[in-house]
Formats: C-alpha cells, sequence, structure tokens
C-alpha cells in the first residue's frame, strides 16, 4: 500500500520507479448521497495512499473547523467537495474527478452525486468508467437510488460493480444485516448482467476494509475494497471485435504522404488488414501504422496512431474505417437511448447537431417510443424529455452516419446532441441499432420534376414564411399578397391554421411539444407545395427559432423567405382581432405566445415589415416588388 | 503490464493525443499556451506525436510577465529554434508602462493585470477560438470538477455551474463568435504521471527543475530565488547560496524552492515520491483564500 517510505539507494529507487511506469489504469465512479459517505470514501481512499499532503491536511483542519459535519474529527469529505458552492451547501453538485495509485494500479475516480435530479452527472461518470462502486448505508440497505445506479451503470456499459456496505460501524459490524443487504443486492443485480459484482462490508469514516482488513470484520472473508479494484480483471471487449478506426485528422505534411490519424476504437489493426472505409465502402490495405515512436505491427483499442493507405482514396475526418469483412452499420435512421441533460425539454422534430466520434450532422428525434422511469424501469409514453429522463427513440439525421450498436463499441455506438442556437451539450446517445426503413423505402424516381412543373407555371415556386404575434397582422397581410399574386396570374397557396389546424394537424394541442410538432408538418407541407411549382405563403405564429431553422433547411439555396411581421405585444393586445389576448390576459388560454410561451424574434429574416408604418396592402406591395427584383414572378 | 492493456501513461498519452488532435481539427484558430514549465514541456511533446509527420498545425503563445526565471526565457527560444515551431510572446504593455510588479503590487494584483489580463488581450488580438492549456486536475480543488473543453464567454469567463456534460471521448466544440474553449489535454494527469513521463519519454525540462547552487533569500519561510537585480533586498538580506530546485515554475518572485540536492531526474522523481506538502504550494497565488483559484478562473484566468 501507498509509496514505499523506506526505499534507499539510487538503484532501487530507478527501478522501483520504472516498475510504476508499467501500471495498469483502472477509470472508476463512485455512486451514493452525500450521507451514504461518498466523499468520505473518496476521501479515505486518497488518505489511505498517501496522496494528502501536508499543506492540504492543514487547509483541510482549518476547512472543517469551518464547515464540517463530524465534530472535531478531520472531515474527509471536505477534501473532495471542491466548488464553492459545494462546500457551503454541503452536496456535491458535479462530477469531479480524483487520482490516486497504489503500487499495483494507478485509478482515476469519477466522483458522482446521487439524487435523482443529477443522472446527467452519473451518466456522464459512467461513460468512461471500467467499473461503478455504489455505496449504501448499512442502516439504510438497498434503496431505490441504488437500483437507479445500478440501472445507469448498466445502460451506460459500465460492466463491473462493487456494492459497498458503508457505515458498517454504526450497524455495530453485524454479519447479519450485511448477509441481508448482500443477498438482495445479488438478486436485484442478476438481470443486469454485470461481469462481476460483489459486495464489501466498510467503514470509510474510521477505515475498515477500506484498504487495511479490520478485526470488526473477521467474519467478512473477501478482498478490502481496495484489493479488489487492484485485482478486478477488467479487460477492454473491445479488442475481440472487428476494426473500427474513426478518422479525426487527415495528415498531410507534404505531397509525399497521405496518413489518417485517429485512435483505434475496436479491434487489433495490423499493416496488411483490408478496411473498407463505411460511408463509401471502398477497400484498401494498410500499408503503415505511423507514429513518432517508429512504425508499428499492431494497434490496440485506445491506441492513437496514424494510418496509411495503399490506394488513394477520398476520405475525410468522420469517416470511419471498418474490418472490411465485418463493417459498421452505415444509416440515417436507428433506435437509440437518450438520455436528456437540458433544462429545456427535448421535443420530437426539433432538429438538432449530432456529434459522433468525428462526424457532425443535423438529426432529430422521429418518435420518443418510451421514457423509462429510472427507479421503476417502467416505460411510460411521452411527447417531451425533460431534465434527466432517459427514453428509447428513433433519431434520423440529414446524411447517413456509420456507427455499431452501443453493446458492441461504446465509441462507435455512442454520441452527443447539441442545441443548434445555444450550443449547449442537451443529450447523450447510446445506439442500439438501425432502422432499415431509409434504405428499403426507395425513392420512386419521377419523370416530371419541380423545375418542369415551375416552367409550365412560369413562376419560381417560394415559400413565404409569415412569422410574427397572434394578431400582428400575418395572415390579412399574405391574404393581401395573395391576391396580388393570383392577379398576375400566379399559382398561389396559403397555408395558415384555419386550413390546417382543423384538418392535417387536428391531433395537436398548444403544448411546446405540439408547437414543435405542428410546424413541422407544415414545413413539410410546403415543401410538398413548392415541389408542385406553387408560391406558398405559409402564416404561422412559428415562435421557436430551431422550427423556423427546420424549415428553412427543408427548402433549397433560395427558397425560403423568412418574413417578419414586427407588431408590437402591446399593439397586438390592444388590436386583438379575435379577442384571445383579452382571454389570455384573464388566464383562460394557456401557453398563449408572448404572454405564458416565449416568442423568439428572427435574427435574419429575408424581409421585416411593421404594420406600424403601412397599410396592409402597401406592406403587400412591398413583397411584391421585391419577389419581382429576385425574380420568382418570372419562369426559370 | 497487465495483459492486454496499455499501460496507465500510454492510456494517458493516448487520451491526451485524441484530445489535441481534436481541438486541431475542429477549431479555425487554435493556440498552444507554452508557459515554459514541465507540463507545458509534456503537452508540447504530446502535441508532435499527435501531428506527426506533420507539425503541430497551431502556434505557440507565451504570456510573458517580464517577471519569469532567465533561464525560462532561454530554454523557450531553444525550444522553438530546435523544433522550427511559431511563437507569440504577449506582455500586457499596459501593465509594464504601469510598472506593474509582485513586489509593489502585491500577488493577487499583479497577477490579474499580468497574466489574466495579458491572456486575454492575446486572445482578442490573435482572435483565437480555441487555447490548449497544461492544468491538471489534480493541482486544485477547482480544477477537479473543470471539463477538458472548458467553455469561455465573449469576456473569457468561466462559469462552474454552465459546465457542458462532457461523455466518452466526445468534445463539444461548439462555440458563437468571440466565445472561446480552453482544451486541457492533461486534465487526467497527475504530477507523478508528468514526472514519470519526462522520465520514461527523455523531455527536455528547463535545468531550474534539477538541484543546483542559486542564490537565495528566505522571505516568511519560502526561499526566492535573487534571478535579477529587480529583486528588491530588505534591510540586513543578502542572497545566500543554497542547492534548490523548483517543483513549479513561475515568475521568481512569486516561486518558492526547496531545498534539494536532487541533481539528476530520477532523483528528483524520488523525492515527489516521498514528498509531504502538493506542489502548488510553492506558488503564492493559491493561499488567498480557500477558492482562489476558483474566483481567478471566473475572471478568465487558466
Amino acid at each position: 500500500m501507498g509509496f514505499v517510505e523506506s526505499i534507499q539507494g539510487r538503484e532501487v529507487f530507478s527501478s522501483y520507479i520504472a516498475s510504476q511506469e508499467n501500471k495498469g489504469l483502472l477509470r472508476f465512479l463512485t455512486c451514493g448521497s452525500v450521507d451514504d459517505g461518498k466523499s468520505t470514501l473518496i476521501g479515505r481512499l486518497l488518505y489511505d495512499s498517501k496522496l494528502i499532503f501536508e499543506d492540504q491536511l492543514s487547509a483541510l483542519e482549518r476547512d472543517s473547523k469551518k464547515h464540517g459535519t463530524v465534530g472535531e474529527d478531520i472531515d474527509l469529505a471536505l477534501l473532495v467537495d471542491g466548488l464553492e458552492a459545494e462546500r457551503e451547501q454541503g452536496i456535491t453538485i458535479d462530477v469531479a474527478y480524483r487520482f490516486f495509485a497504489t503500487d499495483k494500479r494507478k485509478f482515476i475516480v469519477a466522483d458522482t452525486p446521487g439524487h435523482e435530479q443529477y443522472t446527467r452527472n452519473m451518466a456522464t461518470g459512467a461513460s468512461t468508467a471500467d467499473l461503478a462502486v455504489l455505496l449504501v448505508d448499512a442502516r439504510k440497505g438497498m434503496l431505490t437510488q441504488t437500483r437507479r445506479h445500478a440501472f445507469i451503470a448498466s445502460l451506460l456499459g459500465v460492466r463491473h460493480v462493487v456494492l459497498a456496505v458503508n457505515k458498517i460501524d454504526l450497524a455495530g459490524y453485524d454479519q447479519a444485516r450485511f448477509e441481508e443487504i448482500k443477498a438482495e443486492f445479488e438478486a436485484f443485480i442478476a438481470s443486469f448482467e454485470f461481469d462481476s459484482s460483489i459486495a464489501i462490508p466498510i467503514s470509510a469514516r474510521f477505515g475498515d476494509n477500506v484498504s487495511a482488513r479490520s478485526l470488526n470484520l473477521g467474519w467478512f472473508d473477501g478482498p478490502t475494497l481496495m484489493e479488489h479494484l487492484e485485482t478486478v480483471d477488467f479487460e477492454d471487449a473491445a479488442m475481440n471485435g472487428p476494426i473500427r478506426f474513426p478518422v479525426q485528422w487527415v495528415n498531410r505534411p507534404d505531397h509525399t504522404f497521405r496518413g489518417y490519424s485517429g485512435t483505434v476504437s475496436g479491434g487489433i489493426l495490423r499493416k496488411g488488414d483490408q478496411l473498407a472505409v463505411a460511408s463509401s465502402g471502398k477497400t484498401s490495405i494498410v500499408e503503415r501504422l505511423v507514429t513518432y515512436d517508429g512504425e508499428l505491427e499492431e494497434a490496440h483499442p485506445g491506441q492513437a496512431v496514424t494510418v496509411t493507405l495503399k490506394d488513394e482514396l477520398d476520405i475525410s475526418r468522420g469517416d470511419v474505417l471498418g474490418s472490411a469483412n465485418n463493417r459498421p452499420e452505415v444509416s440515417d435512421q436507428f433506435a437509440s437511448h437518450l438520455i436528456w441533460m437540458s433544462e429545456t425539454p427535448l421535443y420530437a422534430g426539433r432538429p438538432y447537431i449530432l456529434k459522433i466520434g468525428g462526424r457532425t450532422v443535423t438529426a432529430s428525434v422521429t418518435e420518443i417510443k418510451h421514457k423509462i422511469d429510472v427507479n421503476s424501469f417502467e416505460h411510460l409514453s411521452g411527447k417531451q424529455l425533460d431534465l434527466n429522463e432517459i427514453a428509447f427513440c428513433n433519431l434520423s439525421t440529414a446524411q447517413p452516419i456509420a456507427f455499431d450498436p452501443y453493446e458492441a463499441n461504446k465509441d462507435t455506438g455512442s454520441f452527443i446532441l447539441i442545441d443548434r442556437m445555444t450550443n449547449e451539450t442537451v443529450a447523450a446517445g447510446l445506439i442500439w441499432f438501425g432502422l432499415r426503413r431509409a434504405t428499403n423505402v426507395h425513392r420512386q424516381a419521377l419523370n416530371i420534376d419541380k423545375t418542369a412543373r415551375a416552367q409550365l407555371m412560369g413562376q419560381k415556386p417560394v415559400v413565404l414564411w409569415f412569422t410574427g404575434l397572434s394578431g400582428s397582422g400575418k395572415s390579412t397581410i399574405a391574404n393581401a399578397l395573395e391576391q396580388k399574386l393570383h392577379d398576375l396570374g400566379k399559382k398561389t397557396y396559403i397555408l395558415d391554421g384555419d386550413n390546417v389546424r382543423h384538418g392535417l394537424n387536428r391531433d395537436l394541442g398548444f403544448t411546446e411539444a405540439d408547437r414543435v410538432e405542428n410546424i413541422r408538418r407544415v414545413a413539410e407541407t410546403a415543401k410538398l407545395f413548392v415541389d408542385a411549382g406553387v408560391i406558398t405563403l405559409v402564416s404561422f405564429i412559428s415562435p421557436f427559432k430551431a422550427e423556423r431553422q427546420m424549415a428553412r433547411e427543408l427548402m433549397e439555396e433560395g427558397e425560403f423567405y423568412e418574413v417578419y411581421v414586427d407588431t408590437p405585444f402591446d399593439d397586438c393586445a390592444k388590436r386583438d382581432p379575435k379577442g384571445l389576448y383579452a382571454r389570455a390576459l384573464a388566464g383562460e388560454i394557456k401557453n398563449f405566445t408572448g404572454l405564458d410561451s416565449p416568442y423568439e424574434p428572427p435574427e435574419a429574416p429575408e424581409i421585416t415589415i411593421s404594420t406600424q408604418d403601412a397599410t396592409p396592402d402597401a406592406l403587400a406591395e412591398r413583397i411584391l416588388e421585391r419577389l419581382q427584383q429576385d425574380g420568382v414572378l418570372s419562369a426559370i | 503490464m497487465e495483459a492486454g492493456q496499455l499501460s496507465h501513461l500510454k492510456r494517458l498519452e493516448n487520451e491526451s493525443i485524441h484530445i489535441i488532435r481534436e481541438v486541431a481539427a475542429e477549431f479555425n484558430n487554435p493556440v498552444m499556451l507554452y508557459s515554459i514549465g514541465k507540463d507545458s514541456a509534456v503537452m508540447l511533446h504530446l502535441a508532435l506525436k499527435a501531428f506527426y509527420p506533420s507539425k503541430p498545425p497551431f502556434p505557440l503563445l507565451h504570456v510573458d510577465t517580464t517577471w519569469k526565471f532567465k533561464e525560462m526565457i532561454k530554454f523557450r527560444d531553444e525550444t522553438v529554434r530546435k523544433l522550427g515551431l511559431d511563437l507569440i510572446v504577449h506582455s500586457n504593455s499596459e501593465g509594464v508602462e504601469r510598472g506593474i510588479n509582485p513586489f509593489d503590487h502585491g500577488s493577487s494584483n499583479y497577477t490579474h493585470v499580468m497574466k489574466t489580463e495579458a491572456l486575454k488581450q492575446a486572445l482578442d488580438k490573435y482572435g483565437f477560438d480555441a487555447a490548449f492549456g497544461g492544468a491538471r486536475r489534480d493541482e486544485e480543488k477547482s480544477r477537479a470538477k473543470e471539463r477538458v473543453f472548458s467553455f469561455r464567454n465573449s469576456s473569457h469567463a468561466w462559469d462552474p455551474k454552465k459546465q457542458r456534460p462532457e461523455l466518452w471521448s466526445i468534445y463539444n466544440s461548439r462555440v458563437s463568435k468571440g466565445e472561446s474553449i480552453r482544451a486541457f489535454p492533461l486534465s487526467n494527469w497527475t504530477e507523478l504521471d508528468i514526472w514519470q513521463y519526462i522520465l520514461a519519454e527523455g523531455i527536455d525540462i528547463v535545468p531550474l527543475y534539477l538541484a543546483a547552487e542559486r542564490p537565495v533569500v528566505q522571505r516568511s519561510g519560502t526561499l526566492l530565488m535573487v534571478d535579477d537585480e529587480r529583486f528588491p533586498l530588505l534591510e540586513g538580506e543578502s542572497p545566500q547560496k543554497k542547492m534548490v530546485r523548483f517543483r513549479t515554475l513561475g515568475c521568481y518572485p512569486l516561486t518558492g524552492a526547496i531545498e534539494s540536492d536532487a541533481t539528476e531526474l530520477n532523483d528528483v522523481v524520488g523525492e515527489m515520491l516521498l514528498a509531504k506538502t502538493s506542489e502548488r504550494q510553492g506558488r503564492l497565488i493559491d493561499h488567498d483564500d480557500a477558492a482562489s483559484m476558483e474566483k481567478k478562473k471566473r475572471e478568465g484566468y487558466f
């Protein structure tokens, strides 16, 4: 245990240091709540492995007097509760990483909070962990949260678990109590199929059975917690799978060298192996495995290398090279678990940025199949996902991506979703399987296309997307504009609440989730009209930037005009043509845009009109002029 | 080594290379902060490995407070010349004009003007959207929770409550104009890992890390090296020659030396294994109060 303090003489030292260079590394996470003594346990591990220095110890004594919860003793938990806010509140609110080493192994500990509202943090810690230590209080035994922790660890692919039955001192070091908890634990985790699991009684506060055997626990014939961490066999299963090499960076110092830099994420990559580029299906042979330290004959999962191939193929960042005879799946539709990590809910249909390996694409959830209650594991239905919720979903991406099931390969089976407006990381995803729908439903090739239809009509089909508050004058202006276009012999159609909400979208209400879906359907319908060659006027409040952006991206360049009808809230409320504001202000209508539901104004609309300085007819005229200038009204 | 598995140093090395490549691939204008210390030496070594046979596709930036040890500057210039890399040196000229120094203005004030402000000036001047730093999570409590890709708003501030979740080895590199990412490829290394790696790889480091006879004075329990004539000696003080070395390097008036006979790297690692105080103790800026680093980082410090 710890660093040997008695070693003397340079040679002994040198060989000792050399032996320390080749230790293995185990990453584990600890889950449990403050009450279970989680921070105390980590403090204990650091303390026992002599990683607490004198100056830290004196800082600790100072802090213990200020915030400590264990009377006169040094509070080991304070050592690990890092951020100011946490030290004051006495809770661990974020993932913290700790480091210690023994003579046998180096350890990286992800210290994660235990409460349900921190599922996000636990999932983060579990994503890189080889093992999970689940902490329970011996007096309380298995709790709902212990089950939740085991479930999340299992979902994230942690293969080894330890149940640390802490505070055994407070349960009188009672063997019967321990056996009772152990039996319950074993029965519970049977269905998760962990590669290894063990229950160990400990007292983190007094150090019993953490790294030193305890006379108080003479009846326990298993290892100490530290012994177990030092010896558990956690071989990486990815090594036995097919080769996966996600390309991170194309390495071209000059015209004589072209290599692909990345980290092997599956299989053993050898010179002479035949690899396929997942996206194109093209194959070639590995010529060299180049590193700064010389060429390698083979590279294992986790090794960062640069690969050169015999043939010149079109390969760029984001491509995945895989065994030619066992390739990753390529699809634009797949089913996955999502862990939602943002305060802003997920809505099916809203587009996000998806990052998998080195590849970044636009993606959206097409269907939330079911949500999972993390405490009872029941399947629930739902149209949106809130912070810390987990769901099984179908996703679709704008371009096909290469992937493996998460179970087979954590690197090629995992992704994150990023909000397009705030750039926040909003979800973690674990892919289960591809949906073949997209590849099987081939588009019918049509002889008459959009251009042909537009030519016949003598116009260029576009969408005029009117957005603005309720009562801002969108429909009035759109009507005036359609009249003018009609008079010029142009083919037009208006999509608005009246003709869409009563038919196509009559199943939708006014929750945020339904509003997103409402706009998605309207946008898709507008796309069909444009394809038919029609000048399409869309008049919807469409309050969210994300959905207007989605509509824009459905159309081709130059086909989308965002028309912002910029009428201030007070004017709309004063005008109140349908009496809605009066009712909303009286509390009779919920989720009313501008009142208790937000309106996100466009940042760069093609056209902005203000109803304060002109009549609807004059405004329509102004838009018409713009369309004339842009050549929309003449044949293509 | 355990069967079929990479040693802990190799695992750390590979992880760092992955991070460094990811930054180079995803950002328009990255830069590597080069502080000349041992962590920077390791980070630079990893960058050479990450892109070989290419050179690292970004420049180095040294924020020069003008109070660095002379040997550091010499080492910096030699390293850059030997490797043929681009180096940008930036000092806060306004601070220099105002004569801001660690003796008269206090360590905290001085650090703010000559380090934090200078760093922000340089990042703004060149429009860097990502900056590598050699910070490690084991250094200090608030660092333990910092992400590998640490988001900074347009005034370079860190908000510990608004950190992006970071899972697997997928890093979110999206920023809006003016915002940036500080990337920490050494997040998971400890001080011992750094020394073991320097030893194993034969990485050149500033000789100040090795014991030698140097002129020092003792002030409130700290040994300070008299590196040049700007050091104001107090009455009755005269520099003594002592065998000393440094566990961490910064501005010479703020960096405490320790008495040591470790003239070779091996000995340094040996002493390190027996150490009873953590390395930042030699740095005077962390002692102001329990949360001093967190405060500095909120202001834009690395």
